[in-house]
């Protein structure tokens, strides 16, 4: 764990760069998480998945999988993988300042 | 007052439910309906074995009628939905059945149409899965034809019943060539979406060893977006592609459909959402649900129903009797996991903990943990007999307690890391 400075706030992070506490996160830092990922612009259909993912989180207190995003967020598998390339679970939780999402067993 | 346990599905959990109630319970004090839609039970582990020719279909099949207790009322149907402030189940056969407590067991489905492709040109002739009776008989005869090539096999996404199957599947391929001398001929692949083997570390660090020793290439984070059984390739929704001569794939799994009929009780995916540790539904305190039909953090396996039957069983007696239910299930699961050659590893685990190196059961015991052996393997080969005579009856296995035991295990010196997807 570390400290970052991410869009002008001091934020606490792992190892592979996922906010430790959600709390601390704001747009701002969503932002700019993004940009650094490769993101740019973080358009409306991005933001769509990001808050979909925490707002999940906050409610669940777990981030859903690639399949339920399929399902629930609006936006389908294959253009997630378009919006998020490699791991779009993986990149929105980065983005949307939640813990990286587990594997089920 | 009677008490009317209904109970859906004749299957693993079903079975062993209703058996352990109707011992627990007089008939007069407790009423057992349990509903199914056909009368075949099959034994699901055997599946694997069918594709190598090593156990027939008639070896894994009984009817489900004769592995209940008498006393238990078999009913035939397909389920409509279940109306949970009614308290009542609907039938696309027969009259509603209203019940005091329901116990949910109708497990997991395939759904290869919903991999596009998947079940397009090429389904049953180069594209197979072993999960059904028909599609692990399909493959054996595929194989058996088989004399060079590819052989790709996939996993589309979790969860997915036994997740050490496939890769089961591909320690015996390994075996299953070179006993017909063709090894050399054919280049064997397991494609996961997984960041590594298996989803639990030491394990997947163990397996991940054994895939290499076999010569079994490894391809992770693979997404599958579309089979294209015409020209023989798999490709990723990020669009990377795996040729293959004859792929084994293991399809998306969901809960039953009646359950997304139900309002309130399934997840997105069509699993019974589920309280982990007393089982019981969150969408009413009269229905819980048991094995492959939850959505728990656990193995979908039989083992995990059968420690899941005994807290069962206890908390629909506190229900009935108006007692707190007991919160004592931990997601025990145990699976031996074939590696050919007439090896197999074991494995222990719960929601906590992973699997760990040592012997099973307790510190003396014959069986090592995460390690192959001669014993695991002949272990894997005896359990269907435990399966229909001690199992499904509703009995405890000896030496095996229903919550997992760290005796005999070996945790690492340094703290964990969860592989995560």
């Amino acid at each position: 764990m570390s400290t970052e400075t991410i869009a002008g706030s001091a934020v606490e992070v792992d190892g592979e760069g996922f906010l430790e506490d959600a709390k601390q996160w704001n747009e701002g830092i969503g932002e700019e998480i993004a940009h650094s990922n490769g993101i740019d612009p973080m358009t409306d259909r991005h933001w769509q998945v990001v808050k979909f993912m925490r707002a999940t989180y906050l409610d669940t207190g777990a981030a859903p999988s690639i399949r339920s995003l399929g399902k629930l967020s609006g936006v389908p598998i294959k253009e997630l993988y378009q919006l998020f390339p490699k791991g779009p679970a993986k990149l929105a939780a980065k983005i949307g300042g939640i813990p990286k999402p587990r594997g089920c067993i | 007052m009677r008490q009317r346990i209904v109970i859906l599905g004749a299957g693993t959990g079903g079975t062993m439910m209703a058996n352990r109630l109707r011992r627990a319970h007089s008939r007069e004090d407790m009423e057992i309906i349990v509903v199914d839609r056909d009368d075949e039970h099959i034994y699901q582990p055997g599946l694997l074995f069918v594709p190598f020719g090593l156990t027939r279909a008639d070896d894994i099949t009984r009817p489900r009628s004769a592995q209940l207790h008498r006393g238990i009322d078999l009913r035939r149907s397909e389920i409509d939905r279940v109306d949970l402030d009614a308290s009542a189940v609907y039938l696309t056969d027969g009259p509603p059945i209203p019940y005091d407590v329901l116990v949910i067991a109708t497990g997991s489905e395939l759904l290869p149409e919903d991999t596009e492709g998947m079940t397009g040109p090429g389904w049953g002739e180069r594209v197979f899965t072993f999960y059904t009776l028909d599609g692990a008989q399909g493959l054996a005869g595929a194989l058996a034809e088989l004399r060079g090539g590819r052989l790709v096999v996939n996993l589309v996404d979790m969860p997915v019943k036994c997740p050490v199957a496939p890769l089961e599947f591909a320690f015996l391929a390994d075996w299953y060539l070179h006993d017909r001398g063709i090894r050399e001929d054919v280049e064997l692949s397991f494609v996961t979406p997984l960041d590594a083997a298996f989803t639990k570390p030491m394990a997947a660090a163990r397996l991940s060893s054994l895939l290499d020793d076999k010569r079994i290439e490894l391809v992770t984070e693979f997404a599958t977006g579309e089979v294209d059984g015409r020209k023989g390739r798999l490709v990723s929704y990020d669009e990377r592609e795996v040729p293959f001569d004859l792929l084994v794939t293991v399809p998306l799994h969901g809960g039953a459909p009646y359950v997304a009929r139900s309002p309130g009780l399934g997840d997105e995916l069509g699993f019974v959402q589920t309280d982990p540790f007393t089982l019981q539904a969150r969408a009413a305190s009269n229905v819980f649900a048991i094995g492959d039909a939850t959505n728990l953090p656990t193995s979908k396996a039989g083992s995990v129903t059968h420690f899941e039957a005994d807290i069962l069983t206890e908390n629909v007696d506190r229900f009935v009797r108006d007692r707190p239910l007991t919160g004592a299930f931990d997601g025990h699961a145990n699976c031996f996991v074939e590696t050919g050659f007439k090896k197999a590893l074991l494995i222990d685990f719960n929601y906590e903990t992973e699997p760990l190196p040592g012997r099973f059961p307790g510190h003396a015991g014959p069986l090592p943990l995460l390690a192959e052996s001669r014993l695991n393997h002949l272990g894997k080969l005896m359990f269907q007999w435990f399966y229909w005579h001690v199992l499904l009856p509703g009995r405890d296995l000896p030496g095996i307690p229903t919550q997992m035991s760290m005796a005999g295990k070996r945790p690492p010196a340094a703290p964990m890391q969860e592989v995560r997807q």
